[in-house]
């Protein structure tokens, strides 16, 4: 219980005191600090799921087993990293007068209230407030998004804000016919919500409105997880914000929308017969990929096409849930945590190539390895490992899921290897002149911290060598419960 | 159909009501009487939640009446119009397809909307289940309004009135969802308007007006 009150309590108490100070100096350390107490909470709240099982609190209004609490752990865990970043990286863009002290404090308050949204729609057992957590965290993004306030980032936002508005909005829908259809079985007295209570009687629900509602499901959280076609907001979103913003979009709110997605997915499974909810997610997740990879080549901005390569990563993974079974899962959860890792130390290396380039332009940046071997070894290793170069986690996770894929799904193989080679031909060609080259780039005021990049390069390094025994029984128990 | 029950026949004018009012708004030009529009959405929802609350005896039903009573008539629409004042938006709101078209494109969707609902209709068992279609056809009317508006006060009200729809479909599929969540979602909506209406000053700042089609520069 302490645990778990410390995880969504600690944010909102950070939010609250970064309202107050956070245009101070001193804010940013509050920043790390309460982002770290969020870690250790999270790091016991593990510890105490993986020795007693699932845990149902408050008034069964939360909900933690083996699925959430390794989402949530990875979340405090990016949150913790992010925040470091952005220390050098917030303080070079004030000192260059990008953000004013006022816009200062609202992004960390804003960063400390998008965490809680993220971490209570990952632990919240009613999918009301599931819903009511996204739509949250779409608004605090909104108001990250457009932080410079240029024209282009308050376009950005703005597109942000309508597109996952009205998606968000047919989630509801589909969450009212789930109300709908769940309320026969088990009444009108609250419980007709819970996740819990819906999944111990998946079976009785009614199959035509549980499709219809994964229909409207889907269609709704996969505009946030930026499913081709509802992906429109995604690139834009990505390349206007503040870059730690960008950061945690990708590695986190993709997979929190994701996991939305994946609750819904279990009780329509099972209370249908058929594949419907199956073969839905892996045409959405198949169009995604190929898409995404075929647009990476034509991106001029640096953010845009790693915002590119977030959706095509998205789209495997829902491919991969949707292929579901014991092995299709467990890549699929593996992928999620090596992606968000790599996805935002990718952003980390970037934000700081950007700031000493002064443009996010990739044909204006060189030679990065010249003027910061540090940056440009991030920049570059990162991009290997996202791209699947063998001895990364990215890699181990790609090749199960396509080894799954030719066994169960062979039609759809040739369009993923394709799909990885155009990406990676794609992404290789424009990193390789901006890491090594002719030189354009100045020197930063500050050192950048690029400590995050490596330790999460390095997890991305040893999960793709060796898993630990826990962590793999980990995935397995929370694959098992995806089915 | 003579033998229905006078609440059911009240749910059903209410209902109708909604479309009606969710079809004038797609047809107003103006900003002011769109406000003034939006508010009576609010209202016709609250009366038919009333009556669906006193005929089925839901008193968690209530609630919702005043969360919509506060929220949607009175706070929202005084907000909206406060904005409207403070930012001296021009009065015409410019569609990107003329009136007429469009009123033929939510014919189409009404159509679309009813027959998505029928399956569902039959098999809910509240009195209120054949205003499902209904509540539909008002969020997809909704929606359109979002995509043809080129003012981002118009988009936002269509925003709400698809919340409108929506609340409606909950109202009469299943007597409303839980409490916590209709707070949820009212605190969402409230603060999402908040938001606007900062944002709508961020706007006019850098474009000098509130016209989306500067908004349009970012492509692929």
């Amino acid at each position: 219980m302490i645990e778990i009150a410390a995880v969504l309590g600690l944010p909102i108490a950070g939010t609250l005191v970064l309202a107050l100070v956070g245009h101070r100096r001193h804010a940013s350390k509050i920043n790390v600090t309460v982002s770290f107490l969020v870690l250790v909470a999270a790091g016991a709240l593990t510890v105490r799921v993986a020795r007693e099982g699932p845990l149902l609190l408050a008034d069964k209004l939360l909900f933690v087993d083996p699925l959430n609490v390794f989402l949530v752990a990875l979340t405090a865990f990016v949150g913790f990293t992010t925040s470091v970043f952005a220390q050098p990286y917030m303080r070079i863009e004030r000192e260059r007068g990008h953000v004013t002290a006022s816009r200062l404090r609202l992004y960390y308050g804003m960063y400390q209230l998008f965490t809680f949204t993220m971490l209570l729609a990952l632990t919240a057992n009613n999918l009301g407030i599931v819903w009511v957590a996204m739509e949250a965290a779409t608004l605090t993004t909104v108001l990250l998004v457009s932080l410079y306030r240029t024209p282009a980032s308050l376009e950005a936002a703005w597109k942000y804000f309508i597109l996952c508005s009205v998606g968000l909005a047919q989630a509801l829908f589909g969450t009212i016919l789930l109300y709908f259809a769940a309320e026969k079985v088990l009444g009108a007295e609250g419980g007709a919500l819970l996740w819990t209570e819906l999944n111990a009687v998946k079976g009785e629900l009614e199959p035509t409105v549980l499709s219809l509602a994964f229909v409207f499901l889907l269609i709704g959280y996969g505009t946030k997880v930026g499913l081709v076609p509802l992906h429109n907001w995604l690139p834009d979103a990505h390349a206007e914000g503040p870059t730690p913003v960008s950061a945690v979009l990708s590695g986190l709110l993709l997979n929190v929308a994701l996991y939305a997605v994946v609750r819904c997915k279990v009780l329509v499974e099972g209370s249908l017969d058929n594949a419907f909810a199956r073969e839905l997610m892996m045409g959405f997740g198949l169009v995604s990929v190929v898409f995404a990879a075929l647009l990476l080549s034509r991106q001029k901005d640096i953010k845009r096409m790693f915002a590119y390569s977030s959706i095509e990563h998205m789209g495997i993974i829902t491919f991969a849930f949707g292929m579901g079974g014991p092995i299709a899962s467990f890549a699929g959860l593996l992928h999620m945590t090596v992606h968000s890792l790599t996805k935002s130390a990718i952003f980390f290396a970037v934000g700081h190539a950007t700031q000493k380039a002064g443009t996010q332009v990739m044909d204006d940046i060189r030679g990065l390895i010249t003027i910061s071997p540090v940056i440009g070894w991030g920049l570059a290793l990162g991009a290997l490992a996202i791209l699947g170069m063998p001895p990364f986690g990215v890699f181990a996770s790609e090749f199960l899921i396509l080894t799954t894929a030719m066994r169960e799904q062979p039609w759809a193989t040739p369009f993923l290897l394709i799909a990885l080679g155009i990406a990676f031909a794609a992404v290789f060609s424009r990193v390789q002149p901006m890491v090594f080259g002719e030189t354009s780039v100045k020197r930063l005021p500050h050192r950048p911290a690029m400590m995050p990049v490596f330790v999460h390069l390095a997890l991305v390094l040893m999960l793709g060598l060796w898993i630990p025994p826990f962590l793999a029984e980990w995935y397995r128990q929370a694959a098992r419960l995806i089915g | 159909m003579a033998s229905l029950p006078l609440s059911s026949q009240l749910i059903n004018l209410f209902a109708a009501l909604l479309l009606l009012l969710a079809f004038a708004m797609l047809a107003q030009r103006r900003v002011w009487s769109l406000i003034t529009l939006f508010a009576a959405q609010g209202l016709a929802l609250a009366l038919s939640t009333a009556i669906v609350a006193y005929a089925t005896r839901q008193p968690h039903l209530y609630w919702s009446v005043a969360i919509t009573i506060v929220l949607k008539v009175a706070l929202l629409p005084w907000l909206l119009r406060r904005l409207v004042r403070q930012l001296d938006v021009k009065w015409e709101v410019e569609g990107l397809i003329n009136i007429p078209t469009t009123m033929l494109i939510g014919i189409v969707l009404v159509v679309f909307a009813f027959n998505l609902a029928v399956p569902i209709s039959q098999l809910a068992n509240t009195v209120t289940r054949a205003t499902l279609g209904i509540a539909l056809a008002s969020v997809m009317l909704a929606f359109l309004m979002m995509i043809t508006r080129r003012k981002a006060i118009p988009q936002v009200i269509g925003f709400l009135a698809m919340e409108n729809g929506l609340f409606f479909a909950a109202t009469s599929a299943t007597y409303g969802m839980p409490m916590v969540v209709e707070l949820g979602i009212a605190l969402d909506v409230l603060v999402a308007v908040l938001i606007l209406g900062v944002f709508f000053f961020q706007i006019r700042e850098q474009f000098d007006s509130l016209d989306l089609k500067h908004l349009e520069r970012l492509r692929e």
